[in-house]
């Protein structure tokens, strides 16, 4: 007969298992210590040429035909070039940079001797860095609060551009909270996050164009329609775990789209609905002329001024994420979630209901999802479904595993980084004289992003921000520094 | 409480028929663990003990039979239900919440209970275990097994159960541990009454603990008796004890 408890836990599906098995295998067993490799500088030096020239006989064997080869169309069929200059030239640089790495990047670190690690030193690093943290919250804050007017009064000339651009950032910081509460906190990998994006750009952009109604009515009723549209993805996916998860948040996340791009007749199908209002301070529209606010204000029309009342709405809209993500945490519900981000079994047997403790989690995720997609509608004034494919969705959870599951800070650092770093490639306008005038560097966006990931993982596998603050202090304060997090588990 | 309700026993499986697939783990089960009593299940690997446990705790549900808590038919409820009953179960490995600290792992033992005496029994737990008031802030992850295990039971017990089902709370402990977190489940039952369900393959503490003991072997109970009388047995020597005393 078959151990009961894996049968048993093969009955709530396969993938909880296998999760499980992670779980454990992440829990127990000492990290690989990797032992001083002994023996004098010569047999370094043989080891490390074997395995440059190893490497540059790999770089030859993939570069035959991506660099020695280059087929051009030419008249009456492809002609075929060759270029084994090239290939001669790449596979130097790969043996070369190899041995350079083994000799000086590689053998350090292994004769260095394994460190050990004394749990009180990590301790009381992450003592400073809450204390840090704690300062810093209200200068950032600050910082935000005054942003606009430190840029028309530091850069004039740029100042609507960089707010602008800040608008953007703090949208996808909303979105990163808002996707933290699945992820970061509930541990559900949600994929299809973007859906909720749209479901709330729509709702608003749809009620709009035919009810009339206003952003500031439509913003709450976009976040419940995206909120019931959680439900409804929740509900089905509620056994699942994991990859499985994943897999069909995807689905969801395109199921929508193509919904909104094939219902022609109520969505406006692949053109879009244009002329979504803009926001009202007051039933006051920011415009020139009388019953504007500059005209109530009795200052003079400028059209920035509509730019720094929508960076308030999403700085607002944002900050209540993050409060609201804050205080949830530390109330019942949100501690479930991150129980079940730990383990469902246990969190079934402590007598949680895991049904409603997920798709709250969705819910919640999804609702401020939809706030940020009826913001994004009305700061673009024109949507279409082309805004949420399923990129918007990777970026976001980019952002936040890039952030640090869990972590609100790490969340702004990763958004700034992303969205802003994509939006300073187009002004390094310095490598067109490096590369030619042909050069844009925004086509290798794509390229950096994944390079920033990979590095980010390798660096630092669990995000920028990888420590977690507990939510409940008896006597002392402490963090729990990232040494201490085991890498495998959770998500 | 009437008359009759106090004497029956607090939790009573019936013909308990439990399936994974086509596989029957259990055949036709019966246990019945009286109020303030120790009872004890003891088996090889695969006899269907913790498949019984996990069954109480309804998930996965019979296919025959019925459990009845407190006179109450619980067989068909959810997990989360049964638990919210005045029953904890310490699960099988632990399964501790590895990354909250011992505090909010407390914390979540507390969530099910409706009264507001998380401070008392908080301070019950740190007293029952001492070491887990040193860890308190130290993540769940990073105690030691037997600290686990302890943070399981103390978890457990946030909820101020009247029945506490515990899956082999010895499971990869040392025998200097074991005997501690016995003497725990002695002391509780002892002091507060506290009725224990004990699933377990250390079979020489377990039936030295219990008052009532049953030996299961192949999804089927083959005997019952008091903790000493099955202690007593050639068989249940011969199959469960012998060269494992310690």
């Amino acid at each position: 007969m078959a151990d009961p408890q894996a049968s048993a836990s093969s009955n709530h599906g396969a993938g909880e298992q296998v999760e499980l098995e992670n779980l454990r295998s992440g829990l127990s067993g000492e990290p690989p210590a990797i032992s001083p490799r002994r023996g004098g500088a010569k047999s370094q030096l043989s080891a490390s040429l074997v395995d440059a020239v190893v490497a540059g006989a790999l770089a030859a064997a993939l570069g035959f035909f991506f660099i020695g080869l280059r087929s051009d169309i030419a008249p009456g069929g492809l002609a075929l070039t060759q270029r084994w200059g090239a290939l001669v030239i790449a596979v130097a640089i790969v043996f070369v940079g190899r041995l350079l790495l083994n000799l000086f990047v590689y053998k350090r670190r292994r004769s260095a001797p394994p460190k050990a690690r004394a749990p009180k030193a990590t301790t009381s690093r992450g003592e400073t860095y809450a204390r840090f943290s704690k300062a810093i919250a209200p200068v950032l804050l600050l910082v935000a609060l005054a942003f606009p007017f430190l840029m028309i009064w530091g850069a004039p000339q740029q100042s609507r551009q960089y707010i602008d651009l800040s608008i953007l950032i703090l949208t996808y910081v909303m979105l990163g909270w808002g996707l933290n509460i699945v992820v970061g906190l509930a541990g559900l990998l949600d994929l299809g996050y973007v859906a909720f994006y749209a479901v709330g750009a729509y709702s608003f952009a749809l009620l709009a164009k035919y009810l009339g109604l206003g952003f500031w009515t439509c913003l709450p009723l976009a976040g419940i329609l995206a909120a019931c549209w959680g439900m409804i993805l929740g509900f089905p996916v509620l056994r699942l775990r994991g990859d499985y998860l994943a897999i069909v948040t995807l689905a969801f996340g395109e199921i929508i789209r193509v919904i909104l791009l094939n219902w022609s007749n109520f969505t406006g199908g692949p053109n879009g609905i244009s002329g979504v209002p803009k926001p009202t301070l007051f039933g006051y529209e920011f415009k020139s002329g009388a019953g504007g606010v500059a005209d109530l204000l009795g200052i003079h029309y400028s059209p920035i001024q509509r730019f720094i009342f929508l960076y308030y709405i999403i700085l607002v809209l944002a900050l209540l994420t993050n409060f609201v993500t804050l205080r949830l945490r530390r109330l019942p519900i949100g501690r479930a979630w991150e129980a079940l981000r730990e383990d469902e079994i246990a969190c079934r047997s402590l007598g949680i209901n895991t049904t409603n403790t997920k798709l709250t989690a969705f819910a919640t995720g999804a609702m401020f999802g939809g706030f940020a997609g009826s913001f994004f509608a009305t700061r673009q004034g024109f949507i279409s479904p082309e805004s949420f494919t399923f990129l918007e969705s990777a970026i976001i959870l980019a952002i936040v595993v890039l952030g640090g599951l869990g972590s609100q800070i790490g969340v702004v650092i990763a958004s700034v980084v992303m969205i802003g770093g994509i939006e300073l490639l187009r002004n390094l306008t310095f490598l067109k004289a490096i590369f030619g005038p042909d050069f844009d560097p925004t086509q290798y966006r794509m390229l950096i992003f994944g390079l920033a990931m990979v590095v980010i993982m390798v660096w630092k596998p669990r995000g920028l921000v990888s420590s977690r603050s507990p939510t409940a202090i008896y006597k002392r304060k402490t963090r729990i520094g990232a040494d201490m997090v085991a890498q495998g588990e959770g998500h | 409480m009437s008359e009759a309700a106090s004497e029956q026993p607090l939790l009573q499986v019936r013909g308990v028929q439990t399936y994974y697939g086509k596989i029957c783990a259990l055949r036709g089960v019966d246990v019945d663990v009286p109020r303030g009593k120790i009872v004890t299940l003891i088996g090889a690997n695969g006899a269907g003990k913790s498949t019984l446990m996990m069954t109480i705790c309804g998930s996965p549900k019979p296919r025959e039979g019925r459990v009845i808590y407190n006179g109450e038919d619980i067989t068909g409820l959810p997990t989360h239900e049964i638990m919210s009953r005045d029953i904890a179960q310490s699960p099988e490995g632990r399964r501790i919440f590895p990354r909250m600290t011992v505090l909010e792992n407390l914390q979540m033992g507390a969530m099910a209970s409706k009264q507001d005496t998380f401070d008392g029994d908080l301070r019950r737990i740190f007293d029952l275990f001492p070491r887990l008031k040193e860890r308190q802030a130290q993540r769940g992850g990073t105690l030691s097994g037997g600290e686990q295990q302890m943070l399981a039971i103390g978890r457990a017990l946030m909820s101020r159960p009247k029945l506490l089902l515990l899956d082999e709370p010895s499971l990869g402990l040392a025998p200097l541990i074991v005997k501690q977190i016995f003497n725990v489940i002695q002391e509780l039952n002892r002091t507060d009454g506290l009725t224990v369900f004990l699933v377990e393959q250390n079979a020489f503490h377990a039936l030295r603990l219990a008052h009532h003991a049953y030996v299961m072997v192949n999804g089927a109970i083959t005997m019952q008796g008091t903790g000493k009388e099955l202690l007593a047995r050639e068989e249940v020597r011969a199959a469960y004890l012998e060269g494992g005393r310690h």
